[in-house]
Parts: structure tokens; sequence; C-alpha cells
């Protein structure tokens, strides 16, 4: 009597997620699993590559965030061979990154997930992307995010070399310093970014802030889970992307841990199953106790809704503006509603985009000192950093040449992964009735995890790829009873 | 995206890739909406709304080109290949994992299994007591689920199907995807099998060129965190490991721009057959040490060879790493007409 339903992107893309969901005889939702289908192995491949190689290497994880990777890489190089970046060095290394967190999240709203609340999440699959957002808000202002995405991405390329798989991270710093016309590029770049960060918030606050269905939506049950929150923090508890302190709140929204980065092993742990290429990441403290959220599993989630839940505020005027908002909108902290993570997203873009402008207008960044040498030998190395998706651990062990013998690569995306899952499961259990799923029901259930902003090709070092859906009905015997499709 | 009778139609695709080469193309910034008036895209996974139906329903040869991205790792991208290949009056591998493997070509140093044991057993954040790994089949409360295998053998694109030209890079230049549109929509393709990048060696390019003295000659190497680099002087001349004189031209010397060595992406010039001896002879031919054993010496002094001078090719290579040609190799489609 039972059935299965596979929700499985294309099948010609084997990298990408799966969602099997079993009914039951009443025909609603045993349990919805979600699969990532594939596996490319850096981990291994690494081993034999020399240490300082890998900040490019490991770009090559990830074309859409190759800085993320490249930064943590360059940090475990750091703590490899035990240097720290003069001022200008990591100054520099700051402010590429922040240019890299504009830029990321801006492509995720306008690009990727925004299109579901800017041309909405009924609208027409042919309408629900940039070309729809392009018509929606018009071609001027489509314009606009293909400009300042250039300026940033040139800013990138004319210091690090190239935007796509940078090469300018060395251990104790960088490989080039600032020359006075890079850093007034920087300040350009970084004024219109704060400009369009006030446009996208203000586009955020029209299309769905002031539409009450749409908040009615973010609140709603089905896309709530409360679970543990991950996230750096400054000194001041405030959010902070390139580097800071690993901070854990529960779902209470109190503090259960602080720790360094180079302490992950102490505080995060991975559990195994048969059925997925994807590893799941929990809290060592609390321990794994299945696919459950609540305060008695160490399940938790990072990203922009993680961040802005562990973090006291933002550290730059009109992102605390926006963060004070969001809290008297939808607190008290924490906020556990999935779908609020597009919200938090551009509070971070407006922070991205400040900070960047203090940085570039800071005297120190044109040092021409940006490296110390290193002089120790290497051993050990951790590199923790927030990509524009959550938490990223790199962590390197090699010989005393310098040679990687073994790598530990914890992706943003892993340490989202069984929250993600819960997602996908209640999001199906809630929707899907007497064994009826149809063409809308496939964009709530995507909604439910595109919120994430995942990347299964980071998470898994395999493929990335759009989260394309095809839904077969299958009765028992396994014939096709009805198929419904999306690619 | 109108379409018209007259519009050339083209696909992008990608296979084992990590979206870079996607984002290359985004990078064409307002030529992107430029060329999308002149061209009709009937297929781009990523961006647009078409199914591999809409594919199948072409003419064989209807398309005039597909750009193709990745390695090959999987049966759905062999198959998507072949059936743009039919498609296609133009295929053009695009990128250096079409090119050469790419980076994730380095697992063919290894078995698949030893890579799901770095992956699901010996990693240190892995709490994993009874061993579990991923499994091709395996039973749930609820019923069975099931897994595609792993595969850790990548190949080249034109190990799977005939290719018409190559654009190389990791990723491809921004200039070069832009003049390889231009000289397909004003049909002035060079000779099929082109690759669509200068012919010559990187150093031709390179800011640093006039500080390249005409006959180097290194003591000994050393590797990029061990010193201070100079922003304008000849990156070989100061002892690094500079892959230029065996790189093709094409992406401006992005890498020495940054003020870090060429690595090699761009590939080989047009009369080199395995890129990695090519380099690995560039560097030793500029050692300063007498006699062979010499020479052998201070070459085995470089850390990581394989790493170093097979970075993006080692599926392309002549080395141990070439992926033995399938079966499928000789049924190779035939090019559309």
């Amino acid at each position: 009597m039972s059935r299965e339903i596979v929700i499985d992107p294309m099948t010609r893309l084997e990298g990408h997620g799966r969602i099997h969901i079993f009914l039951n005889a009443d025909g609603g939702v045993d349990r919805a699993y979600l699969q990532i289908p594939e596996l490319r192995g850096f981990e291994k491949f690494v081993q034999g590559r020399r240490a300082e190689d890998m900040p490019q290497i490991t770009s090559r994880i990830c074309g859409v965030c190759p800085m993320a990777h490249h930064m943590a890489a360059t940090k475990a190089l750091d703590d490899l061979y035990q240097v720290d970046p003069p001022p200008a060095g990591r100054k520099i290394r700051e402010l590429l990154y922040n240019a890299f967190m504009v830029e990321d999240h801006a492509l995720h709203f306008f690009f990727l997930g925004g299109p579901d609340f800017i041309v909405g999440p009924d609208a027409p699959r042919q309408k629900r992307n940039i070309l729809g957002v392009v018509d929606a808000v018009g071609l001027e202002i489509g314009k606009e995010v293909i400009g300042v995405r250039k300026q940033l991405r040139d800013l990138v390329a004319a210091v690090a070399g190239k935007a796509i798989h940078p090469v300018f991270g060395l251990p104790g710093g960088v490989s080039r310093s600032l020359s006075g016309e890079l850093q007034q590029q920087a300040a350009a770049a970084a004024a219109r970014a704060i400009e369009f960060s006030q446009f996208a918030l203000g586009a955020f606050r029209k299309t769905v802030l002031g539409n009450p269905g749409y908040v009615e939506f973010i609140t709603s049950e089905a896309y709530t889970h409360r679970t543990y929150y991950m996230g750096l923090v400054d000194d001041a508890n405030k959010v902070t992307f390139y580097d800071g302190t690993l901070r854990v709140v529960g779902p209470d929204g109190k503090e259960l841990l602080r720790f360094a980065g180079r302490d992950y092993l102490d505080h995060v742990a991975e559990h195994v199953e048969p059925w997925t290429y994807m590893k799941f990441c929990f809290l060592k403290d609390i321990g794994w106790t299945g696919f459950a959220d609540g305060a008695a599993s160490g399940v938790y989630s990072v990203a922009p809704l993680a961040r802005l839940n562990v973090a006291d505020g933002m550290a730059t005027p009109r992102a605390q503006e926006a963060y004070e908002e969001f809290v008297t909108t939808l607190g008290p902290k924490p906020v556990h509603h999935t779908l609020a993570s597009h919200w938090a997203r551009i509070i971070e873009l407006v922070y991205a985009a400040e900070r960047m402008a203090e940085l570039a207008a800071d005297p120190q960044i044109t040092d021409p000192q940006v490296r110390t040498l290193p002089a120790a030998v290497p051993r050990e190395g951790i590199g923790v950093v927030e990509a524009p998706r959550g938490t990223l651990f790199h962590h390197y062990r090699t010989d005393e040449r310098g040679l990687v013998t073994a790598a530990n690569l914890v992706v943003a995306t892993q340490n989202n992964a069984a929250r993600i899952a819960l997602s996908v499961d209640k999001a199906a259990r809630a929707l899907i009735r007497n064994g009826q799923v149809d063409e809308g029901l496939l964009n709530r259930v995507e909604m439910s995890f595109r919120a994430y902003d995942p990347c299964f090709g980071c998470s898994t070092h395999s493929l990335p790829g759009h989260m394309a859906l095809i839904v077969e009905v299958r009765d028992a015997d396994g014939s096709l009873v009805q198929e419904l499709r999306r690619d | 995206m109108t379409s018209t009778m007259t519009k050339p139609k083209i696909a992008f695709y990608w296979c084992a890739s990590c979206g870079g080469c996607e984002e290359a193309v985004v990078d064409l910034g307002e030529d992107l909406l430029a060329v999308v008036e002149l061209v009709e895209v009937a297929f781009w996974p990523v961006a647009l709304d078409f199914k591999r139906e809409d594919v199948e329903a072409l003419e064989d040869g209807e398309l005039a080109a597909a750009f193709i991205n990745g390695a090959v790792r999987t049966s759905e991208q062999e198959e998507m290949a072949r059936l743009l290949r039919r498609k296609s009056a133009a295929v053009i591998a695009f990128g250096s994992c079409a090119m050469f493997g790419g980076i994730p070509g380095l697992a063919n140093l290894y078995e698949s299994r030893d890579i799901l044991d770095a992956v699901y057993r010996e990693a240190p954040s892995v709490q994993n007591g009874d061993g579990t790994l991923p499994a091709e089949q395996s039973r749930v409360p609820e019923g069975e689920l099931t897994l595609p295998a792993f595969s850790a053998s990548v190949r080249t694109l034109d190990q799977v199907i005939d290719v018409d030209y190559y654009l190389p890079g990791c990723p491809p230049p921004v200039g070069l995807i832009k003049s390889a549109v231009t000289a397909l929509l004003e049909g002035k393709l060079p000779d099929r099998g082109a690759v669509l990048a200068p012919d010559v060696a990187l150093c031709s390019e390179c800011p640093r060129a006039a500080t390249k003295p005409d006959k180097l000659l290194v003591r000994a190497f050393w590797r990029p965190h061990q010193g201070l680099i100079d922003p304008e002087l000849c990156l070989l001349a100061q002892g690094l490991v500079c892959l230029g004189p065996a790189t093709r031209a094409g992406c401006a010397a992005a890498c020495p721009g940054g003020n870090m060595p060429c690595t090699g992406c761009m590939g080989p010039t047009s009369n080199v057959v395995d890129y990695g001896a090519k380099a690995l002879s560039a560097v030793a031919s500029i050692l300063d040490a007498d006699g062979e054993e010499e020479i052998a010496a201070r070459v085995a002094e470089i850390a990581d060879p394989v790493g170093t001078f097979y970075r993006y090719s080692l599926p392309a290579s002549l080395l141990h790493g070439r992926v033995r040609p399938p079966a499928g190799k000789e049924k190779k489609e035939e090019a559309a007409p």
C-alpha cells in the first residue's frame, strides 16, 4: 500500500540533490530523505601536494565561492607555519573577503533565492529567474546589479590575480601590497556597494515585508526549526566573516560555547549515513541523536540566519539599524524561521559593504609590509572563516617539507546538512496530503532548502548545480503512477 | 530571450566542474546581454529553463555550437556529451577540466576506495564507529535507498566525444570567451581542432617579460612561501618554478600579475603532446647544474612534481594517470555535418 516519491534533479546531472519521499498507507509522508549522490574526494588527492598550493587547489572545490576556500586555506597556512600577517596583509585579506561577500550575497538575492520573493513563489517557472527579476524591477536596476558585480570582481582580480580562483594568499600575508591607486579603486567600489546594499534592503522591504502574506509564510511552522546556531563573532559579539571566535547559542538563545577555530575537533563532529555522500555535522558537546531539532539534539545551523542569531549585533551603523528592524519584526532571538535567512543575508550584505569602506579608508592598508616569512617547521594547521553559506574549516597535516599528509575539510553546507534534511522532511510532511503532489508543491519544498543557499558542490566537494527537480510517484511494486518534472 | 529563425542556436553545459566556468560566462556582464540578443540560447541548465527533451527534439547539427565545461566522470555526463555532439555543428571544450581533466583529475592518482576511506573513516572529525560508508543500496526503516557508485576516474571531453575547438583556462579568460563567441557569430572560426587562444608562450604577454634574461640559469628553486617575491622581476629568474615558458598565452599573465608564479592552467602550445613533460623539461633546462646526474638530483629536489607539472592535465597526460579509453571510445559519435 505504501508508495514512494523520488524528487530527483535531472538524471543527467548526477551531482545534485535528490529527495526521496516514502508515503504511508494514508497517503501522508512517512519520511523524506535528502540524498547527495556525488563526491570528488579532495581530502584524498590533496595528499602529497605542497601546502602552499592549497589555497589555489582547494578553491577549485567551488567556482562560486573560491575566495572562501582560498582564505580558509590561507589561514590554515598561517597556523601551519605559526605566522601572523602584518597589519596591512591582514587588512588586504579582509578587504577582498568582504568585497567577495557583497558580490556573492547579491548573486544569491537577485539570481537564486530572491526571485521567489521578487517575482513571487507561485509565478511561472520561466519567470522565476534573473530575467524575471529584471522584468519586475527594471532594466536599469538589472544593469546596476551587473555593474556592481563587475566593479567588485575587477577589484578582486586586480589585487588577487584572478576573481575566479585567486592566487594572492600565502602563509603570513599576501603576495603583493596595495598601491594607492588600488586603494582608491577599492574605496570607489565600496561606496557603490553601500549604495547598492541600501537599494537591496529597500527592495526586500517593499516586496517582502510590504506583503503580509509573505511575512506569514516566512514565520509559518512548516519552515521553522529550533536548533543550535554557530558562527564567528568579534570581541564585542558582533558578526564577522574573516576572523573571530566561534560562538554557539542554543534554541533558547543562551550561549553554549565559545571556542577558537583551532579547537574545532573538541566541538564539531560528523555523522555518516549509508544513503548519502553528505556527512552531517553535529555538536560533540550534545551528541548525535538522529535527525531531530530541539535542545537535546546536537544538530546546529550556520550561515546568515545563524550568524545573526549568535551575534549581539552588527559592527557597522547601517547594518546595525537593519539588524534592529529584523529583531523587532521577527524576534525575540533566536529567529528560528528558515526563510528569514534571505533577510539576514541582505543585512550581512550591508555590513560587508560598510566594512569594505572602513578598510579601504584605513591608511595602514597601503603599507608595503604585507608578509611575515615563516620560520617554523610545519606540522599541522587549521583555518576557519565564515563563508557566505556558513562556517568553513580547513585542516591540514604535513611532513617537515610542508607536503600535505592529511586534510580535513568541514564545509559550510555540511554544517547545515542535518537541519536542511529536517527542513525538507518537515516541508514535505506539511505539504503532501493524500499522496497528492503538484507543481506548486515542488517549489515550496525547494524553497525549504533554497533559503540556506546550499552549495552541494561545496559540501560534498562534488558537482554544484541548480536545483532541478523530478518527482516520481511510484506504487509499492515500483511502477510509475505519476511523474512531475521541472528541470 | 526572443527567438527568430535566423539566430544561431547555442548551448552551454557543465559536466564535472566547480561552477567557475559558468561564473566566467556571467562575468561577460553587459556583453552577455548583447550576446543573448544575437543568439538563441537553446540550453543552459544553470540559468534557463530548458530540458533534455528540448535538446533531443532538435535536428542533428541544429545547434551552431555547444560549449561544454567540466571533465567527464559519470555515465549521465557521457550521455549528455554524446547527445550535444550529435546536435551540434561545433563542440567547444570549455576550460581546463574539459580540455585536460583539470584539478579534479588529480583524483586519478587514487583508487575510489582510498578516497571513501579518507572521507568517511579517517577524517578526524568523523564519528563512525562501525565504519559506515555510503552504499549503492541501503535499507532504511521506510524502504530502500540507492546511490550512484562513486567513480574516481576522470576523463577529458575529447576522450569521450570528438571536439572541434578548445578554450583553455581555469576558468577561460573573459576576453577569450568574447573572441570565441564573436568568431562563431561572424563565421570566422579557424580550422577544426584549433585552440581558441594565442599559440605562443605565456612569457610573451607577461608584464615581467623585459626582465627575463636571454639565458636563464637558476642554481636552486625555492617555494613561494619561503621568501619575498619581487613584483617586477621575472619569476623564474628569481628562482621560482613559474610555468610561463611551457604554457599558452591568453590570460594576460594573470597570476604573475598577482605576484605569483604561473601554474599552467592554460595548458601547452599546439606543438606539445604532454604538458607536464614539457613543463618539467622547460624548468630542468634552466638549472645551472653540471651533467645529467646533478640535473636529476636538482629536479628531484622539486617538491611534488606531479602536482606541480600535471596540476591541470593528469587525465590528458601520457603518464599512468591517463584513463584508459573506455569501450565507448571506438563508438565516438560522428561530428554532425
